[in-house]
C-alpha cells in the first residue's frame, strides 16, 4: 500500500500547488531521457522538492484580511490569487507552517495552507448548497451507523463506543438516526437530513469547506459534528473512526510503517480541519474585568 | 465538553511543540506570543464554568494535536518511506552482481 499510494498522494499535492510567489518552476525531471537519466534519476521518479527559498515569514494586514509574507514576497494561492485569511490566528498558524519547513518544502505536511488554498480557489467550484448536500449525503453511509454482527467482540466494541456518540447526536439535534447491520445501512428520515442541512447552513463558506474536509477524512458526519461541537477530542474522534482497525491491531499486532503512519496522517488532517472550522467561524472579543479589592 | 485535562499541561506541551517547529528563535515567533497571550487573557475569570476558556483550551488542544501528529508523520515518513528507489548498482548488489564497466561508455 504505502509507497505507491503515498507518492501518488504527494504528486497530486505537488501538481495542485504551483509555486507560490510566482517564482520560476524547477525544470521537469529527465522524463524522456531513457530509463536512467544523467544523474541516475528514473523517468518515473517524483520531481525534485522545492527548497526553502525564504528566510523570514511574517504576517501583514491588508484590506481583504491577513496576508502572509515570505521575505518580501506575498504568498499566493495555486490559482495566483492573493492569499488572504479572515482570522489572525489562522494567519499565524499558516505562517508557523511555512516557517517550520526546513531545507525543503513539504506541501503534504501543510494542511492548513492546503485548506486555505481550497477555500480561496474553490477548485471544484461548488456553491454553498452543493457543499452542504455533499456533507449531508455522508450521513447515509456514516461509519458509526454501520455495525457488524460478527466477530462478537467487535460488535460489542462498536455498541459500547459508537452508541453514546449516536445518542448524543440524536439528543443534540433532536433527530432520529439509529444504526443498522444490513448492507444498505440505516434508514435516515428526511426530517433528520433537513435538520442537518439547516444547521450546516449557519456556517460560512470557509467553515463549510473545513467541515466537508473533516467529514471526508473521518468518513462520518456524526463524528465530525461531535468534534466541531467540541463534544470529543480529535484523538478520540480518530479512534472512533478507526475502531475496527484498532480492534484488528490489538488482535494481530501493530505495523508501524503502515498503521502509525496512517494514524498520524489522519490525526493531522482532522486536527487541521477542525481548527480551520473553529478559526473561520468565530469572532472573539476579550472583555477585561477590573479586579476590585 | 471533551475530556481535556488541565490547561497548564496543554499549554506546556503546545509550547514545546512550537519550540520543535520553530528552532532557535521560537520565543519571538508570532505563534508563541499569540498562544501565551491567549492563555493569559482567559486566565482570570469569576465564573466557574467559562465557555470561552474551554473553547480556547479545546482550540489549543487541537492545535497541539496538529503539530504533534505532523511531526510524528514526518518522522515516520523519513524513516520508512523517504528513501526513494535503489540505484541500479544497489539492485545488482542485492544479488551479488556488479554492473559491467565499459571503457568507451555504453554503445
Amino acid at each position: 500500500m504505502s509507497s505507491v499510494a503515498m507518492w501518488r498522494g504527494c504528486r497530486r499535492l505537488w501538481w495542485a500547488h504551483s509555486p507560490p510567489a510566482r517564482l520560476p518552476r524547477p525544470p521537469p525531471a529527465d522524463a524522456e531521457g531513457g530509463p536512467v537519466g544523467s544523474c541516475g534519476r528514473r523517468a518515473y521518479a517524483p520531481p525534485a522538492e522545492r527548497k526553502r527559498f525564504y528566510q523570514n515569514v511574517s504576517i501583514s494586514q491588508g484590506e481583504g484580511g491577513f496576508e502572509i509574507n515570505l521575505d518580501h514576497r506575498k504568498l499566493k494561492t495555486p490559482q495566483a490569487k492573493l492569499f488572504t485569511v479572515p482570522s489572525e490566528a489562522l494567519a499565524i498558524a499558516v505562517a508557523t507552517e511555512w516557517d517550520s519547513q526546513k531545507d525543503t518544502i513539504k506541501f503534504y505536511t501543510m494542511h492548513l495552507t492546503t485548506l486555505c488554498n481550497t477555500a480561496l480557489d474553490n477548485p471544484t467550484q461548488r456553491n454553498k448548497t452543493q457543499l452542504i448536500r455533499a456533507a449531508v449525503k455522508f450521513l447515509e453511509t456514516d461509519t458509526v451507523c454501520y455495525r457488524v454482527e460478527e466477530p462478537p467482540a467487535l460488535a460489542e466494541l462498536q455498541k459500547n463506543e459508537w452508541d453514546p456518540v449516536v445518542a448524543w447526536a440524536e439528543k443534540r439535534y433532536n433527530v432520529t438516526i439509529g444504526s443498522s447491520t444490513s448492507i444498505l445501512g440505516p434508514n435516515i428520515p428526511a426530517s433528520t437530513k433537513e435538520t442537518f442541512v439547516n444547521h450546516l447552513a449557519s456556517y460560512n463558506m470557509w467553515a463549510l469547506q473545513g467541515i466537508e474536509f473533516v467529514i471526508t477524512q473521518l468518513k462520518s458526519l456524526i463524528l465530525s459534528m461531535s468534534l466541531i461541537d467540541r463534544h470529543i477530542t480529535v484523538e478520540k474522534a480518530v479512534l472512533l473512526s478507526r475502531l475496527e482497525e484498532e480492534y484488528q491491531i490489538r488482535r494481530w499486532g501493530n505495523v508501524e510503517w503502515a498503521h502509525d503512519y496512517d494514524l498520524c496522517e489522519l490525526r493531522a488532517r482532522t486536527a487541521a480541519g477542525t481548527l480551520f472550522v473553529h478559526l473561520c467561524s468565530e469572532s472573539s472579543t476579550v472583555k477585561h474585568k477590573l479586579l476590585q479589592d | 465538553m471533551a475530556a481535556l485535562g488541565a490547561p497548564l499541561r496543554t499549554l506546556r506541551a503546545l509550547l514545546r511543540e512550537l519550540r520543535h517547529a520553530a528552532g532557535r528563535s521560537y520565543r519571538d515567533s508570532p505563534a508563541y506570543r499569540h498562544v501565551l497571550a491567549g492563555f493569559r487573557a482567559h486566565r482570570v475569570t469569576s465564573e466557574k464554568l467559562c465557555r470561552a476558556q474551554q473553547e480556547l483550551h479545546f482550540q489549543a488542544a487541537t492545535y497541539l494535536c496538529l503539530l504533534r501528529s505532523v511531526r510524528e508523520h514526518e518522522a515516520l515518513h523519513r524513516e520508512y518511506h523517504g528513501r526513494g528507489e535503489r540505484s541500479p548498482q544497489e539492485v545488482a548488489g542485492l544479488v551479488g552482481f556488479r554492473l559491467p564497466q565499459q571503457p568507451g561508455g555504453k554503445g
